[in-house]
């Protein structure tokens, strides 16, 4: 077995990335509560310059960066690596992050009560815990490793769900921890096969053993369900629109756009890169038709909701599947090599306009419960005439969920639908279509509530400054703008992938 | 000697997949939220002796055992013991709140029905 990986001259910026919120969690024990905001404000800066620097080193050099920590080879140590996969997800992770921190900062200074009170330090430490383990689920290649990120993100995700402190938000919180510790339980049941089965942990190691026994089948058979569990996707959405609708908007924001996100990309990795075509194969068909029942299901659940905040949630649901429907898309398992197919990139598409697109509407929603003391979709009529942005931002960012050209969902659905198209997979085609429609029926009324002329004007509880509506305006016009680009992400996602994809792509 | 050594790791792994079965069983029948955190942790113990039966499976020459899964099982109690102290504390807020111990009652009518 020759050693896999040498470490490349970027690879320290990996671990900046992971250390950096890990070391602002511990300045903010140290500094205590009153200076909470002003690290975590820095260090958001901070880790928006280290992904771009990992960015730039990746277009640079061309190959995925790498550093091997302490420099202990696989299979006994452990290695970070980034390829264009994973520095497209740091990059939106870090864009998300940065916006959100601007975003809270006002929203907290609305109230007096909260500016620097108890509410405020949690969320920043939890933010800050939040970005540390999704950095280290992008960039980790060792399984184990692996599920210390995962239970990282439980930690600091769950805590956030419950910031309120009302029994309906801790009821919520208490769902998401049971499903998220029974998915980490069934993860590292899995992670222990293949290591009793293949000797090492290390993602690219197992995946070069020539021949895979039952131990592969049945540890893919664990850690999968217990991934979906913490990604939501039906059936095992039930505690996601609570928790997502309970939060405090700038904690939906993250939770919706990115905390899924991560066990998505573990999915991705262990269906793509670890599993034997065979499995990948049966694999991709399953995730498929959940996926596929996720997006028609939750969008008629979202039709049905009255509160604007769970209808978002909803959608959430709905707009995971599309991720889910990429593999046999892509024809993951059938010997080809799936990050060279349209299907792939469209994902990749949906998954960045998904994250921007629904950041926004979550912090546009937050704002007008804000500003209106509710969120019941029927009383918010003329809600467009009070704080004036939320609305565009909804609209915008409803733009991409649905699909309608230029916006960064519309190319990603287009990618997804020519694939499918191209493939023979009817009912997928159907699918992404009927999604789309669904999803404008529930954004729609929305807009319909926001342009209406109320009986009455609405009250409005207290002013908004322009500079809290501006930060989800800039995050929904980039979900927008994403169409613009369909491109780039072409070329960025075959970096660092296995040579095959060069061979095998036109 | 292997066959002794084989023996007492299939034991081990036995023991082990039926306490994940206990503790699975635990937490998808009780509605109380306590038996389920204590069915977490069974179900985190045969995780661990699963752990355990690979590591002297794996043993290699001269050793009694594999020492990464071992370290793994280190890691893996302190993060069971976080994830029980967080689902504990939780469950506390939950009943001094609502004085109910069960998410079935402490939830509103969901939504979707």
């Amino acid at each position: 077995m020759t050693s896999a990986y040498a470490a490349t001259p970027g690879g320290l910026l990996l671990v900046l990335a992971v250390m950096l919120p890990a070391a602002a969690v511990l300045a903010m024990l140290v500094l205590g509560p009153r200076r909470t905001r002003v690290v975590a404000l820095a260090t958001l800066a901070l880790g928006l310059v280290v992904a771009l620097a990992i960015g730039l080193e990746l277009v640079r050099s061309g190959t995925a960066l790498i550093y091997v920590l302490g420099n202990w080879q696989p299979p006994l140590g452990i290695a970070l690596r980034a390829d264009g996969l994973s520095v497209m997800m740091l990059a939106v992770t870090a864009v998300v992050m940065a916006a959100t921190g601007l975003f809270a900062r006002d929203l907290f200074g609305l109230d007096l009560a909260t500016a620097d009170g108890r509410l405020g330090t949690s969320f920043w430490t939890l933010l800050m815990g939040l970005w540390s383990g999704l950095n280290l689920v992008f960039v980790s290649q060792d399984l184990f490793n692996l599920y210390v990120a995962l239970e990282l993100l439980t930690f600091a995700a769950v805590p956030l769900v419950c910031l309120d402190g009302r029994g309906e938000t801790m009821a919520a919180a208490l769902r998401y921890l049971m499903f998220a510790l029974l998915g980490s339980m069934l993860y590292l049941l899995g992670a222990g096969l293949l290591y009793g089965a293949y000797g090492t942990l290390d993602i690219r190691l197992i995946a070069s053993a020539s021949q895979h026994g039952p131990a592969m089948a049945i540890a893919l058979a664990l850690m999968i369900p217990g991934l979906l569990a913490k990604a939501a996707l039906f059936p095992l959405h039930l505690w996601l629109p609570p928790a997502h609708a309970g939060a405090p908007a700038a904690a939906s924001a993250v939770l919706s756009a990115l905390v899924i996100k991560a066990p998505v990309f573990l999915i991705l990795r262990l269906v793509a890169d670890i599993a034997p075509p065979g499995s990948a194969a049966v694999a991709g068909q399953v995730l498929a038709v959940l996926g596929a029942a996720s997006i028609l299901f939750c969008s008629i659940m979202a039709l049905r909701q009255e509160r604007l905040k769970l209808m978002i949630a909803y959608s959430t649901v709905a707009q995971i599947g599309y991720l889910f429907i990429v593999f046999p898309l892509a024809g993951v398992g059938d010997g080809t090599a799936p990050w060279g197919t349209i299907a792939w990139t469209g994902g990749a598409l949906q998954l960045t306009s998904h994250a921007l697109a629904k950041a926004a509407m979550f912090m546009a929603a937050g704002i007008v419960a804000e500003a209106v003391g509710h969120d019941r979709i029927r009383d918010l009529g003329g809600f467009g005439r009070a704080p004036p942005l939320p609305p565009p931002t909804f609209g915008w960012a409803g733009l991409s969920l649905m699909g309608i050209p230029p916006s960064g969902g519309f190319i990603a659905k287009c990618l997804l639908l020519t694939a499918a198209a191209i493939g023979g997979h009817l009912w997928l085609a159907l699918t992404i279509l009927a999604g789309g429609l669904l999803a404008g029926g529930y954004v729609f009324p929305v807009m319909d509530r926001a342009l209406a002329t109320p009986a009455e004007p609405l009250l409005l509880r207290k002013p908004i400054p322009l500079r809290l509506e501006l930060v989800p305006l800039v995050l929904a016009v980039l979900a927008v703008a994403l169409g613009f680009l369909p491109l780039a992400p072409f070329g960025l996602l075959q970096i660092g992938r296995p040579d095959i994809a060069l061979a095998v792509s036109p | 000697m292997s066959a002794i050594a084989l023996t007492s790791a299939s034991l081990f792994g036995l023991c082990g997949a039926a306490l994940v079965g206990i503790g699975l069983f635990c937490i998808l029948t009780h509605p109380d939220l306590l038996r389920r955190i204590i069915g977490f942790n069974i179900l985190g113990a045969g995780i661990f002796l699963v752990f355990g039966a690979v590591a002297r499976r794996g043993a290699a020459m001269g050793l009694s055992g594999d020492p990464v899964p071992q370290a793994m099982v280190i890691t893996g109690i302190v993060v069971a013991f976080a994830a029980t102290a967080l689902a504990i504390a939780l469950l506390r807020r939950l009943a001094s709140l609502t004085g109910s111990a069960t998410l079935e009652a402490a939830t509103p009518p969901r939504s979707e029905t």
